[in-house]
């Protein structure tokens, strides 16, 4: 199969773009769960949004993005609190908390699913769980010239600019409340003693993250997105020490996973020879896999090969200096 | 090769003496956290009986030291032998007073639960634990001082009385090497005196009981063995060889002593 | 409608749904027994990676017996697959915790989604293979019952109860190493090997439930019955069994639901009537429910009010109309005095508050974690030896 630019351009170039838009907002966003060790706070989310899709979308009678987003707020802002409770009040460790409540909201939800008029419109789980990168199109260009056109880009597809805001704000938000956040994930009791409110604080995250996943779920579904808020921000993690370089490099390796996942699901196939494309999700989840696989083993301070040498240099020294003493 | 306990002079041909292998050989053992070293090339041999206290400075890896001992912690070098063997094979010999903060407090179990763990490793495999158990387990539990509080979730307990479970766990063990991580601290004085009676008996039995102490006022009185260590070896041997004015200034860095020693 | 249900509630509505409703309570009664421990050992989300690291092997097992020549769909080769690409995911994200310094959430979480996501892709393959026996492979994710044979069922309350017999097998072993696996591996225990039991179990609780139940929600079965236990009881012989029955329960009732009202997805049923459940049991049960914990505050509140009246009647001061009824109605006050049963009770609460002050005082760190400890008996709450050190100094 060949490819034209023009299919390219209408097919091809708009997915990507929401495609990397969506896992480095993701990637971004996730660097603040995983510094606080609240990693599957994603996974609890991405699950117990579906309820509140679901929910929109029966509300309001139409399958516009807007009252579904909303639905998924509430949802997921309402798990955070039930979860806490859960928590506190019933002593459960907050893993346990979590599995209880998003297990249950995703059931609620697959409930809800199933009843009538949802089946009919065919809202179904499969599109909240993979997302549907291959249903954005963008009709307006038809060459690469094309794009130097500004009329092009206010055709651009809803749901890149919803993930183009979504970046903004991720963005902005990290540069705004930096040293709150840096303060917040490495000494939650000293913010409390400077008056930063953590409790707050948690709840602005839980927020931020639902936010981003829902904008995400559109791209490459829920479950994926829980790979995007991970993946990414741990491999950062095991190739630098500071901060700042952690949430510039685990952004661009959110970006590189999306484009790396998606030319491998589009166009690995065909130019393998076979004859379909691959799902783009889940390659995007492998990619970011992959990723953090690489950095697992060669990271050069903190990863297995860097370890190794360390540990044998480190060995040889003892057997020299206690030849040294005579022992 | 075995390390055997040498007392100064007493050597036969050999260089052996009578009394059998050492509790505790340490060999060149070293670990380290993040290629940062916390115990440097340590090397020690225990005397045959008695109660040895492990001292040093914070930070000095003296828990580090214990938990290697025990296999807990990662080894980038050295060997452990406990009565002439490597550690793994005699874990029936052994037995761990941790410090306090290693648990779940909210887990259900009662206190007679705790100390009944310590005999799974006589009780064996899949074998559930017997009524006979249970009453050693309960008698281990009188011998601190806490039969009353059997049957209480251990969560609802103070903190001596956790500590004290912790030592019952041990006595049930019936264990000769004994190894405890910070015993003494932060516990009520009645505990205390609980936990020094627990060690005399144990002495007078003729068991060793290593053990990480934090009070360098109280050690001649409790020990009679210390071993001063700050990542090395610093000293080691009778409490009043050991706690000399020179060696702790060697381990506790030239700083000022806040206190007199006993004896220094 | 009433009829009907009864009669699928005992088992006599036909073999087929007799089966099925029994077998699905069987993997109930396994999710709780083996899910106590996984939540003791606070692993329960480890077992959603698990689950969902089984999508991949279902995948490349189907694809093995296309290649093979296996016609059709070829259970029991699917559900291999998904047992050991679910260990694998496991056994991943324990090297990742042991060797790396990731933390295990982010392992946990990682391993789940690309697992998953791997999972995804092999089956976009095998839809584009356009092979036969494919369409069911997309239930594994979301479940059904509907079109559970009965010997599907029989197969499955088998393995779930040699799961829940090799946990109770390995009660004491698994009881240790959740409790206090430093200690464990201190007295020879092979706790990794215990782990790793503990996770082979959870791995077949996950496959078995994975038809009836799918990969999503099964983590489900493994959590909330446990979970819905830990309120009834402190002692984990008990919360095991209540753990089982509670798992028992909504299976049962769960595929009875799913049985009567066809539209309803088994798997989703089952769950929600395990968080009822739990929610009765959050809110009601006697040991750590809502309602238990909000009597008893209550009941503290009046025996400090009641302690504090008690001391201040002794040294000639006064209490409130009410809290003179409430002492009259205990025998401690008659005739606007304290009777010398009341005087009785007042000294002793002066002692136990003196007593308790003098040991705030000496060991401020050491109080117990009960909420009560304060006012209750400090006789009670303390040994012996230890409340006479306090009386001496107390003097």
């Amino acid at each position: 199969m060949t490819v034209t630019v023009q299919d390219f351009l209408q097919i091809d170039l708009p997915a990507l773009m929401a495609a990397v838009l969506a896992c480095a907002a993701c990637a971004l966003v996730g660097n603040f769960l995983v510094l606080r060790r609240q990693g599957l706070m994603g996974d609890a989310v991405s699950h117990a949004v579906l309820p509140g899709i679901v929910g929109g979308f029966l509300l309001a009678g139409t399958r516009d993005t807007l009252p579904m987003m909303a639905g998924a707020l509430v949802s997921a802002a309402l798990a955070g609190v039930l979860i806490e409770a859960v928590r506190r009040l019933g002593r459960l460790e907050s893993g346990a908390a979590m599995g209880v409540v998003f297990t249950l909201f995703f059931a609620a939800g697959v409930v809800m699913i199933e009843q009538g008029p949802a089946r009919a419109v065919d809202l179904d789980a499969d599109c909240v769980l993979y997302g549907q990168l291959e249903t954005i199109l963008w009709l307006a260009p038809t060459s690469w010239s094309s794009l130097l056109r500004p009329a092009v880009w206010l055709e651009l597809p809803r749901q890149v600019v919803t993930l183009a805001a979504v970046f903004a704000l991720a963005v902005a938000c990290v540069l705004l409340f930096r040293k709150e956040l840096t303060i917040a994930a490495f000494d939650p009791g000293l913010a409390g003693a400077l008056g930063l409110r953590p409790g707050l604080f948690h709840y602005g995250v839980l927020l931020l993250t639902a936010a981003t996943a829902i904008a995400a779920f559109e791209a490459v579904g829920s479950i994926l997105v829980v790979a995007m808020l991970i993946a990414p921000p741990a491999a950062a993690r095991l190739l630098t020490d500071r901060l700042p370089v952690q949430l510039v490099l685990s952004t661009a390796l959110g970006a590189l996973a999306g484009m790396a996942g998606y030319a491998g699901a589009a166009f690995g196939p065909f130019w393998l020879g076979a004859e379909h494309s691959l799902n783009a999700a889940g390659m995007i989840a492998v990619a970011a896999g992959g990723i953090l696989t690489l950095a697992v083993l060669l990271g050069p301070r903190h990863g297995i090969l860097g370890r190794v040498l360390g540990q044998r240099r480190l060995a040889a020294a003892v057997a020299q200096s206690g030849d040294s003493l005579g022992r | 090769m075995q390390y055997l306990w040498r007392t100064p002079g007493a050597r036969d041909d050999a260089g052996q003496t009578p009394m059998g292998p050492s509790p505790l050989v340490v060999r060149g053992l070293t670990v380290a956290y993040h290629r940062k070293p916390v115990l440097w090339d340590v090397t020690y041999v225990a005397p045959p009986r008695g109660l040895i206290a492990v001292v040093g400075p914070n930070g000095a890896g003296k828990s580090t030291l214990i938990k290697a001992c025990l296999g807990l912690v990662p080894t980038v070098g050295g060997a452990i032998e406990v009565f002439g063997r490597p550690l793994r094979k005699q874990r029936r010999l052994v037995g761990y007073v941790p410090q306090r903060e290693s648990v779940d407090w909210d887990f259900p179990v009662s206190a007679l639960d705790v100390v009944a763990m310590g005999r799974y490793g006589m009780i064996g495999w899949f074998r559930p634990v017997s009524r006979s158990h249970k009453e050693a387990a309960l008698h281990a539990l009188e011998r601190v001082g806490m039969a009353d509080f059997a049957h209480r979730q251990i969560g609802q307990l103070s903190g001596g009385q956790q500590q004290r479970v912790f030592l019952a766990r041990a006595l049930a063990q019936e264990a000769q090497l004994y190894f405890m991580d910070e015993p003494f601290a932060g516990v009520d004085a009645a505990t205390e005196r609980a936990v020094l009676q627990v060690l005399r008996a144990l002495d007078a039995a003729g068991r060793t009981v290593v053990c990480v102490h934090h009070d360098l006022q109280t050690v001649a009185e409790y020990f009679d063995h210390a071993l001063l260590v700050n990542a090395r070896v610093i000293a080691d041997g009778p409490v009043g060889e050991v706690l000399t004015a020179e060696n702790l200034r060697a381990a506790y860095g030239g700083r000022p002593l806040p206190f007199e020693v006993a004896g220094a | 409608m009433l009829e009907e249900a009864a009669r699928v509630l005992t088992l006599q509505a036909g073999f087929n749904t007799a089966v099925v409703v029994a077998g699905t309570a069987a993997l109930g009664m396994a999710g709780g027994t083996v899910g106590t421990f996984l939540l003791l050992r606070r692993r329960a989300l480890v077992s959603d990676a698990l689950s969902h690291a089984t999508l991949p092997g279902i995948a490349a097992a189907f694809l093995l017996g296309v290649w093979l020549g296996l016609p059709g769909r070829s259970l029991p080769l699917l559900l291999a697959g998904a047992a050991v690409s679910g260990v694998l995911g496991v056994l991943t994200i324990q090297a990742l915790v042991r060797f790396t310094r990731l933390t295990e959430d982010s392992a946990i979480g990682a391993v789940l989604a690309t697992a998953f996501g791997l999972g995804v892709v092999l089956l976009s393959y095998i839809q584009s293979l356009q092979v036969g026996g494919q369409a069911g492979l997309g239930h594994f994710i979301l479940g059904q019952t509907a079109a559970m044979a009965w010997r599907e069922a029989v197969a499955m309350g088998v393995l779930a109860l040699a799961a829940a017999g090799t946990t109770a097998l390995l009660f004491k072993e698994l009881r240790l190493v959740a409790f206090d696996p430093g200690f464990a591996h201190g007295q020879g225990w092979p706790v990794q090997r215990l782990d790793i039991a503990l996770m082979a179990l959870a791995a077949l609780v996950t496959v078995i439930g994975l038809q009836t139940v799918g990969l999503i929600l099964v983590v489900a079965l493994l959590i909330i019955p446990p979970a819905a236990a830990r309120f009834w009881t402190e002692r984990l012989g008990a919360m095991t069994v209540i753990a089982a029955v509670v798992g028992a329960l909504s299976g049962w009732l769960g595929a009875t639901l799913s049985a009567l009202f066809p539209k309803l997805p088994a798997g989703a049923v089952i769950v929600l009537v395990a968080g009822g459940f739990f929610l009765l049991s959050f809110l009601f049960a006697p040991a750590r429910g809502l309602a238990a914990a909000a009597l008893r505050a209550a009941r503290l509140r009046l025996a400090l009010a009641e302690q504090q009246a008690l001391r201040r009647l002794l040294v000639g001061g006064d209490a409130s109309p009410v809290m003179r009824r409430w002492l009259a109605v205990k025998g401690f006050h008659r005739n606007g005095a304290l009777t010398d049963r009341g005087r009785a009770a007042a000294r002793a609460a002066e002692r136990n508050r003196r007593l308790w002050e003098r040991f705030l005082i000496d060991h401020p760190a050491l109080a117990p974690a009960t909420p009560d400890w304060g006012i209750a008996p400090i006789d009670r709450v303390l040994p012996a030896d230890l409340v006479r050190v306090l009386e001496e100094r107390a003097r």
